[in-house]
């Protein structure tokens, strides 16, 4: 341990905590935290003025091994505790980094109701396609046809598309991207940061140990291929014939609108009605 | 090669049509050059060995040794692309230019 390099990523870990990290051989997660560093440092924003915010599950081990302010919260209610800190301090930046089964299935009321809400997080929602913590049973992404432990003939039930579904409850950022494109990762996140409103970004990553394992796709680096050949970016798409798009995970920006942020409609109602005492705007 | 039995990090057996890239290991010896004049740093302690560098490497810089970790085979090839720095999951190898 006595050479551990001092880049700009290992600048931004807990060397107290145990290294190797807990992530299995070619897990995404890893790659994903460190386009997280390299954005944060990018941009040069003060520590103690960020908060990284985490539910249960393998991605959710990320502020464990991160060295900001973090909080690792109950299972599926990250999004809440982010939204209570965001409430209580309008400057901070709030990082949410869940993933599919924790931010879609146990906690798909609170991702719903921030993006309609437009509060100001960043939600990295690192989908895996499969519930990987706790042995691999089938997660609301798991594609239809896959296979997990408890899908041992292939599941049945169709897959969510967590962008269409952000986009319909009206988060005013989303973006789509793979743990294989991380410069383009990196860009999202500091678009995310410096974006007023809710903003998420849909991170597919590799689970080559347990999913990958069950259903065939090869070893992690297959899987990186296999993001990298298959999918496109968003400007491409209308240009090329709809067979070639079908099937392919689309990458990009797909919504950035600028809508009034919760937490400043919030101080505007607030200002107003302590100038009136609240008065003559109550309409009761 | 395809008789081969090999067995990953938790006991089970990996065949070829799991991990094609975990077969394709070099049993040559490996002459990887001192850490000093090396361009790009390995931290064996912290690397899993998956094969993310190895494979996406896009000039050949990185080879195999037979327990599947990396090593530097062509140092000259490299261009300090930091593409293995970016995608190493572990944060086991830097490859950027030294300042």
């Amino acid at each position: 341990m006595a050479n551990i390099p001092q880049k700009v990523v290992h600048q931004y870990l807990r060397h107290d905590k145990k290294f190797p990290h807990v992530w299995c051989a070619g897990c995404s997660n890893g790659i994903i935290l460190g386009a997280i560093i390299r954005a944060i440092a990018s941009m040069e924003l003060d520590r103690d003025n960020l908060v990284m915010v985490s539910g249960i599950g393998c991605s959710s081990r990320m502020p464990v091994y991160i060295d900001l302010n973090t909080l690792h919260t109950l299972h599926g209610r990250a999004i809440a505790f982010a939204t209570g800190i965001k409430m209580h301090k309008p400057k901070m930046k709030v990082i949410v980094v869940t993933g599919d089964g924790d931010c879609t299935a146990i906690g798909g009321n609170h991702l719903i109701h921030a993006a309609r809400r437009n509060i100001d997080l960043n939600v990295i929602l690192v989908n895996n396609n499969i519930y990987g913590m706790t042995g691999g049973q089938c997660s609301p992404t798991t594609p239809y046809g896959a296979f997990a432990t408890t899908a041992p003939y292939g599941n049945i039930e169709p897959d969510f598309d967590i962008c269409n579904l952000v986009l319909g409850a009206g988060a005013s950022f989303v973006a789509r991207t793979t743990a294989f494109h991380v410069v383009e990762m990196q860009n999202y996140i500091q678009a995310a940061i410096e974006h007023p409103g809710f903003s998420m970004i849909e991170v597919l990553s590799a689970c080559p140990v347990i999913y990958g394992r069950l259903n065939k796709k090869g070893g992690a680096p297959q899987m990186m291929k296999e993001f990298r050949d298959n999918s496109l970016p968003v400007t491409a798409v209308d240009k090329l014939p709809p067979d070639q798009v079908e099937g392919k995970i689309i990458r990009g920006i797909l919504r950035k609108e600028i809508r009034p942020e919760y937490c400043a409609a919030y101080a505007d109602l607030v200002s107003r009605v302590q100038v009136t005492g609240g008065k003559n705007d109550a309409k009761i | 090669m395809s008789n081969k039995v090999i067995k990953d990090r938790m006991g089970m057996i990996i065949t070829e049509e799991d991990a094609p890239e975990k077969m394709e290991v070099e049993a040559t010896e490996v002459k990887a050059p001192a850490e000093k004049d090396s361009p790009v740093l390995i931290y064996y302690n912290w690397c899993k060995k998956c094969g993310i560098c190895v494979a996406f490497c896009p000039t050949g810089c990185l080879g195999r040794k037979s327990d599947g970790s990396p090593y530097v085979q062509a140092p000259e090839k490299c261009i300090h692309c930091e593409t293995c720095d970016r995608l190493c999951p572990d944060f086991a190898i830097t490859g950027a230019k030294e300042k």
